[in-house]
């Protein structure tokens, strides 16, 4: 599992909750600290062979982050490793970033156990479809 | 049985506030029987402080009504400043976009979809000109949001100021300047500790002889609190930050009446109401203290804690948003019985994105409604001698006393920011308060009670995607029409770096010649280097 903080932005309390809420849940979490680029998220993502990936944007360039990353990842050939994030993002835009590639954004309020229970089904569907059954 | 000779049953086996302060059912004179009233109280401007900074408070002048606001390009932001000032605000306050806060032009790689998202892009001088065009700047006061790039800021400011014919010492305002919560919250860093603290101390001497009037530090308390702090936390971590830049000042020759009376601070108003204002009150004596006990200056000033204060983002919901309306207003009120200098209300629309100009003006109309309708600026301190009130007040000082001890006994903050030591604490504080969330000890309206489906859309600003390549294009006009002397001003930011003089002179040099905010800082970090993010979690 990889959690990242993107861009320029500081805010990581967030993304640091979500890391050790899935680490406590029994994940194995990489939290790449700030300032990552869709490159560096998804060299990591690679690097360490992970299962989804995680991004926390609150400085509204979430349309950036997420669509570069997801075609960065694409292009990578990681099109079995799940995008997954969450922030400040507006209702409005989260339809776009679902086409994007996104499989689910967790917005305010979201609370540790909603995306543990998430996270589990998505990865555990994953797995099954990777696998070939 | 249990129960016997404990009276009737309660909610819960214990009540708490965030810093962990076990709660009474009832206060009385007891709990506050070693208060001296004159020793530990003392009246209005008058030392330790704790009933407020000024002999007249809210009677002389309330505080100032300060909405931080920037977006887009200088332009949009100039409009939304004068708006704001037709309004009846009475000072302006910028949030500048992340590349600026960071050192980077709006053409670097990194600023990406970053361009006049979270504040307003400003490149250079010329941007500058345009955010503060038609605004006298002798006749409002401004405050500038911004850390890293401090002493860049000022210099703009300077500059623009000067380009109107006014001198630099009749400005005034605030730079928020303090690094040391950038490392320990809010993250939004440049350099290595070490030459950062150098800015800022180069800063403080400047405007000891230049900018009188001028605040040349906000020792910020609300990014800490926002990242996770406890109000305890929040209070000692900002207090002893604020410490650590008296005595940088000292270790460079200041004398401690020659800068520290413009030093100010700046809280977190978040949904504990008595804590809150005890955080506060606590806050304005253990100055005051600390100031007597290490230095006994001469001049009250030095002794006295200025705040500016800000409703808690961190407490806004995307659940029922019109609900935080009420929360703001809550957490001002708050603040106003604390005894703040001056307050930013958040909108109810801001976990969604940036406000919409009808969501500012409620948060502003909410100062006004305080200031004008409630009575609360007939007297001063007016929960002086609540039992609870000075319990919990004596509490935040023997907290903030604690964490002071293990932070001395660390080597300071600097040591101790470098060990990672604030950084976890708070990620522990913030994970306990998620934990409270998810398992109901801590209700939130909307969140985890009193759901309700449909009831969110709100409408949301939205900022126009084009303006990075106009703000692009703007910087792109400006590399090619400015003079040539923007290259010999950067070496003289170059040499001043690698040498020990003060950098204001040289980058006021530098800006004046329209270097940008991004060279300008690329000169420095070659010759300070960068900070990496730690990623404590």
């Amino acid at each position: 599992m990889v959690i990242a903080k993107a861009g320029m932005d500081g805010h990581d309390r967030g993304a640091k909750v979500v890391a050790r809420v899935l680490r406590d849940a029994g994940f194995e979490v990489i939290y790449t600290g700030l300032y990552q680029t869709p490159e560096s998220i998804v060299a990591t993502a690679l690097q360490e062979d992970a299962d989804a990936v995680g991004i926390s944007v609150l400085s509204a360039a979430h349309k950036h982050v997420f669509s570069e990353t997801a075609r960065e990842m694409r292009q990578q050939g990681l099109d079995d490793v799940i995008l997954f994030g969450g922030g400040i993002i507006p209702p409005g835009d989260v339809e776009w970033l679902e086409q994007q590639g996104v499989r689910r954004l967790f917005l305010p309020g979201t609370s540790g156990p909603e995306i543990v229970a998430w996270l589990q089904q998505a990865v555990s569907a994953q797995r099954a479809s990777g696998s070939g059954g | 049985m249990a129960s016997a000779g404990q009276g009737p049953s309660e909610r819960k086996p214990a009540f708490t506030n965030s810093s962990g302060f076990e709660i009474k059912r009832l206060y009385s004179g007891d709990d506050v029987a070693s208060l001296d009233y004159l020793r530990d109280l003392g009246f209005p401007g008058e030392f330790p402080y704790t009933r407020g900074p000024q002999a007249t408070m809210y009677r002389g002048r309330p505080w100032t009504i300060r909405m931080f606001s920037g977006f887009g390009s200088a332009a949009d932001t100039n409009r939304r400043y004068r708006y704001l000032l037709d309004q009846g605000q009475t000072g302006l306050s910028v949030a500048f976009h992340l590349p600026t806060l960071l050192g980077y032009d709006s053409d670097h790689p990194r600023a990406r979809g970053e361009v006049g998202k979270c504040g307003v892009a400003i490149d250079s001088l010329a941007d500058m000109e345009t955010l503060l065009d038609g605004i006298r700047l002798d006749e409002v006061s401004t405050s500038m949001t911004i850390n890293a790039t401090a002493i860049v800021a000022l210099c703009l400011y300077v500059a623009v100021a000067e380009k109107q014919g006014i001198p630099a010492h009749k400005l005034r305002g605030t730079i928020q300047n303090d690094i040391l919560k950038e490392y320990i919250a809010q993250k939004e860093w440049a350099f290595p500790v070490r030459p950062s603290l150098r800015l800022v101390v180069d800063t403080f001497e400047w405007c000891a002889s230049n900018m009188p009037e001028w605040n040349t530090i906000s020792v910020s308390g609300y990014h800490i609190r926002e990242a996770g702090a406890t109000a305890a936390q929040e209070l000692a971590f900002t207090l002893i930050d604020g410490l650590t830049y008296v005595q940088e000042g000292v270790n460079r020759g200041l004398k401690v009446d020659e800068f520290v009376p413009r030093l100010s601070f700046f809280w977190d108003l978040h949904n504990d109401f008595f804590e809150e204002i005890a955080k506060m009150r606590a806050a304005r004596r253990i100055w005051a203290r600390e100031m007597k006990r290490r230095y006994d200056p001469r001049d009250p000033r030095s002794c006295t804690l200025r705040a500016h204060m800000q409703t808690a983002g961190v407490t806004l919901t995307a659940q029922q948003p019109l609900n935080n309306v009420v929360r703001v207003a809550l957490q001002a009120l708050a603040g106003v019985i604390g005894g703040g200098q001056s307050m930013h209300t958040n909108s109810y629309d801001e976990t969604y994105a940036l406000p919409t100009e009808q969501a500012v003006t409620v948060a502003l109309r909410t100062q006004q409604i305080l200031q004008s309708e409630t009575g609360l600026t007939d007297t001063i301190d007016p929960f002086a001698g609540s039992y609870y009130v000075e319990a919990l007040t004596n509490q935040m000082e023997e907290a903030f006393s604690r964490y002071l001890e293990r932070i001395d006994a660390m080597g300071g903050m600097v040591k101790a920011i470098e060990a990672g030591f604030p950084q976890m604490e708070i990620a522990d504080a913030a994970m306990r308060y998620q934990a409270a969330i998810d398992n109901r000890e801590q209700l939130i309206v909307g969140v985890n009670a009193y759901q309700a489906e449909g009831a969110d859309a709100i409408p949301i600003l939205e900022i126009d995607d084009s303006l990075e390549a106009e703000q692009v294009a703007r910087l792109e006009q400006l590399r090619a029409r400015r003079a040539p002397g923007w290259r010999h001003a950067l070496e003289a930011v170059r040499k001043a770096a690698f040498g020990g003089a003060n950098l204001v002179p040289p980058i006021l040099e530098a800006v004046h010649a329209y270097a940008t905010v991004g060279e300008i800082m690329d000169t420095l970090r070659d010759v300070f280097g960068e900070y990496h993010d730690p990623g404590y979690y």
